[in-house]
Parts: C-alpha cells; structure tokens; sequence
C-alpha cells in the first residue's frame, strides 16, 4: 500500500468515524438519559437489602435514606477506606452516575 | 449500530407497533365484549413460565414497575418455591425442608395470577402457551424461566425413570434434597458417600463443593469413620477453590478425598459403582449430578441456540435472539463471560427483563446499558460462611454482558461474621421474589 492510499484510507476511516459520532450524538438527543436509571440500579441492592431497600433482615435498610450519606458510604467502599465483606468488591462496579441515581431512588422510598 | 441506538431503535420501531398492536387488541376486544371490563381488557398480557428465582422475579416487578398495568399471569408446577441456594444444609442436617420453602401466596398479593400447570407447548404465531390441563393462555409477551433439565444420554444405565430416582442428583431442591438426606442418615459409620460432578456449565458452581463440605460436617460430627470422594469431571474446583480447599484441610482433614479429570462413563446400580474413564468407584451413597440444559418449553422453537443446550438472548431485555416476543431467564440461558448460571443471578437477569418488558409494552425506551450483579454465600458447616462476588456490565460492542474490571471478589476463608449476611440475603432476595 502506497502512501497516498494510506492517506486516502485515513481521511475515508476519520469521515466514518465523524459520521458515526454524529449518528450517536443525534440518537442520543433524541432519547435523552434513560428515565428509569436510578430504579434499575437499586433494584440490583435488593438481592440483600430487601425490595425498593427495605430490609427485612440483619442487612441495612437502604429505604429512606440520606442520599448524600448514601453516596458516601458506596465511595468510601469503593475507595477501600470503609472495612466491609462483599461492598468494597460490590461498589467497584459502578460508576458514580449509577450510584448517584441509585442514592436518590432509594432517599425517596418511605421506610415502611 | 451500538447498543444505545439499538435498544432507541428497539424502543422506538417495536414497542410503538407493540403498544399500537395491545392497544388495538385491547379496543376490539372491548368493542365485542359490551359486558366485559374494560380496564382489564385494556391490559396487556405477560405469561411466566417458571416461579422460580428468575420468573417469580419477572412476575411481581412486571406488576409493580407497570403500576398493575400489565396483566401476569405465572404457569408453575410446584405448590411452593423450595430454594436451592442453602438447600445443602438440609443435607449436611442442619436446616429442614420448611425452612428453605415459601409459599406463592405473596405473588397473588401483587396481582399476579398463579396457574399450576405445566406449560407443554407454544404458538408463536398465535401469541398463546399451551397447558397440560388443556388451557390457552395468549400473551404479548412470554417469559421462560424453567430452570434445568437433566441430560443422561451419557449415562446409559441411569436411562430409565426408575434408575434415576435410585441414584438421586438432589439438584433441584425439593423431595430429592429430603432423599440424599435420608440416605446418608441410613448409611453405617464407615461407609463412604460419593457426589459426581459434571463438566461445566452446570447450575451453581460452588454448590457441589458445598455440598461435599455439609457432608462432611454430618460425618465429622455424627459418623467419624465415614469417608467423602469427589469425583470431578473438570480438571479443577469451579468455584471458590482456595476457599473449599482451604475448609477441607482445616476443618475436613482425612474426610474429603478430591480427584479432579473424572468423567462418569456410567453406573453399576447393583453395586452402587461410579465407573470412570480410569478407575471404578464403589460407595454406600452415589450422588450423580448430570449435565445439564436448558428446561424443555424453552428448547422448542430453535430457542437453545447455543450447543443445543442453553437459549441465547439479547442481553438488553432477555429476549430469545431465536423468537420475538419469547424472554428466557436464569440457569436456562447461554451465560456471558464469567457470569455464573446462580439464583442470584436470575433474579438480576428478571429485573432486567422486567423493565424492558415493561417499557416495550409502554412505548418507552429500554434502558441501553443495565448492570447487574452477584452475591453468592457457601456454607462449609452450620455457621461458617463465604462469599463470590461479581459485577457485570453491558458491553456495546460486543452486545454481552462483561464483568467491570475491578470489581467483584470472594472469601479467602469461612467466617461466622459471613453467616449473618447470608442469612439475611435468603430472607430478603426470597421476600424480592415472592412477598
């Protein structure tokens, strides 16, 4: 291959891309965030701290809850400055979005 | 195309006609039926196949994340849920039968109706699921959940019902569990209980080699003389190895006996034989865990796509990449990389379903990028405890589910601090399910 193909195939490949980032950029002005993220992610703590956060069990409620202490905590795990089993490991494998959203669902489910 | 604008896409084309399609639906059946309520008529419909782990799931987050919006109803053969996960310590005797069973009262609470039957057949082009006591039930969508069947192609003398019920599997928590029991409690002082292992994939990785821990905590404290032989068809311990390593030497030593690289070729019931490809193994209790597939409603219709065993589906909302309109859950579904067919994992791949389900029945958009994890407690003995660990995200690219690099992890040895959260995730991922 030539160095003028090369080029050619270089400049063909950046408009693909371009075309392809605004593809992405038009699709995803047009749904906006997904709605239900907070919901969705929460759903996933409930395995252990009970539906919507309310625990019936040793586990803590989540339901209720402070989001901001929430959030904290799931940091603090994540960073490996609060001693836990499973959060430390558990908390790696979300984003802060995910947790924020998460947080905020729960902060708004009545205890009981 | 990536998986944003393929889930938009999805939203945007299926659900829309799908929305349209129940809409219509629901106006002419309250067009003919004068008498007939409306609001019920107006709801679209969701079968459930399966109220176990994953379908139970599905069941009560479709009623509650659709507001009762979308009518379910759940085709179960069993009268109660009977849990798997800690149904080991019913073997090893330290937990009884009613203590792992919770009754499907809790579902009916949620508005969802329970049908038991067994599904035996679907019409794809009918939208309806057949039932072994003659009843049509018509759905917009379906969601399989059966859970596994036994294969014993390989296995040629446990071929017949008959033999099967003789050398039990006790894979499938219930009157098996109780069996295994009753059989080691029979079984003198000095005898020797031996649990074959299948090659992987098989429901529960850690499970056999709990399994072989709860054992040996009955003869460690009820029959000193008696001894425990896995026989391993793969060539090393699935699952938390160092851990059940670790509980063998510390806690079993001289009890448990682990040989990995042996496949069953098959089994003399006469003189209760595990013949390998190397060596026979005689023992006074033989416990065969056959490999397994997909339950058998969810292999019609081309659905175990993958190796004939297991259903692959679209990863964003569990759909079968073999029927539109079919979902399959649980241990039934061609995993992703690293993501173990456990309980745990079911009710995580239900939750996900679930809300797809229900924004393709709203015309709302799917969610592009679910995450989901799992938490999955192994008992050595009665108090002692560990864990795995795992998080996996959607991958656009690869259109899979992969673990979050980082995350995820497990016990390094049993712990009683462990016992207390695993307690309390059976009480509360029980109560997610089915109150």
């Amino acid at each position: 291959m030539n160095g003028a193909m090369k080029f050619r195939l270089l400049c063909c490949a950046v408009a693909i891309a371009g075309l392809g980032a605004l593809i992405n950029a038009a699709s995803a002005a047009d749904v906006g965030p997904y709605a239900n993220l907070g919901r969705d992610v929460a759903a996933n703590c409930a395995n252990c701290h009970g539906t919507d956060g309310r625990s019936r069990a040793a586990v803590p409620s989540l339901a209720g809850q402070d989001a901001a202490v929430i959030v904290q905590r799931m940091k603090e795990f994540r960073d490996g400055r609060r001693a836990a089993t499973v959060m430390q490991q558990l908390s790696k494998g979300y984003t802060d979005a995910q947790i924020e959203a998460a947080a905020a669902y729960f902060a708004a489910q009545a205890k009981q | 195309m990536n998986g944003r604008d393929r889930a938009a896409n999805y939203s945007a084309r299926t659900t829309r006609r799908e929305f349209l399609k129940a809409a219509s639906a629901s106006f002419a059946a309250a067009a003919v039926g004068a008498h007939s309520n409306e609001a019920r008529a107006a709801a679209p419909r969701v079968v459930v196949v399966g109220a176990g782990y994953g379908g139970a799931t599905a069941a009560k987050y479709i009623r509650k994340w659709s507001g009762g919006r979308i009518e379910v109803t759940v085709v179960e053969r069993e009268a109660a849920f009977v849990s798997c996960p800690t149904s080991n310590l019913v073997i090893g005797g330290s937990r009884q039968l009613a203590d792992i069973t919770v009754p499907f009262d809790g579902l009916t609470k949620w508005g969802v109706r329970i049908v038991r039957d067994e599904a035996l057949d679907i019409d794809p082009a009918a939208r309806s699921v057949k039932l072994g006591g003659g009843e049509r039930l018509g759905y917009e969508r379906l969601i399989l959940s059966p859970g596994v069947d036994f294969i014993y192609d390989d296995i040629p003398s446990l071929a017949s019902p008959e033999a099967q019920a003789r050398v039990l599997h006790a894979w499938k928590a219930g009157p098996q569990t109780a069996a295994l029991r009753a059989q080691l409690e029979a079984m003198p002082d000095g005898g020797v209980f031996a649990i074959h292992i299948p090659k992987a994939p098989f429901r529960c990785p850690p499970a056999p080699y709990e399994r072989a821990c709860q054992v040996a905590h009955y003869f460690s404290t009820r029959k000193k003389k008696s001894r425990i032989i896995v026989l391993d068809a793969n060539e090393e311990i699935q699952a938390k190895k160092a851990f059940f390593t670790g509980a063998w030497e510390s806690l079993y030593k001289g009890y448990v006996d682990y040989r990995p690289n042996s496949a069953l070729v098959d089994v003399d019931l006469a003189t209760r034989t595990l013949k390998l490809d190397f060596e026979n193994v005689t023992a006074d209790v033989i416990n065969v865990v056959p490999p397994q597939r997909a339950g058998a409603i969810a292999r019609r219709l081309g659905m175990a796509n993958a190796n004939d065993r297991f259903c692959q589906v679209d990863f964003l909302t569990y759909e079968s990449t073999a029927q539109r309109g079919i979902h399959v859950l649980g241990d039934a579904i061609q995993v992703a990389p690293l993501m173990p067919k456990s309980g745990h994992m079911a009710n995580q791949h239900a939750k996900v379903c679930a809300a797809a389900v229900v924004a393709l029945l709203s015309g709302e958009e799917v969610n592009p990028a679910p995450v989901i994890a799992n938490t999955c407690y192994s008992y050595v003995d009665d108090k002692r405890v560990g864990h795995v660990t795992s998080v996996h995200a959607y991958d656009r690219t690869q259109k899979t589910m992969l673990v979050v690099p980082g995350s995820g992890g497990l016990s390094l040895t049993a712990n009683e601090e462990e016992r207390v959260f695993a307690e309390a995730w059976a009480r509360n991922i029980w109560a997610d399910m089915l109150m």
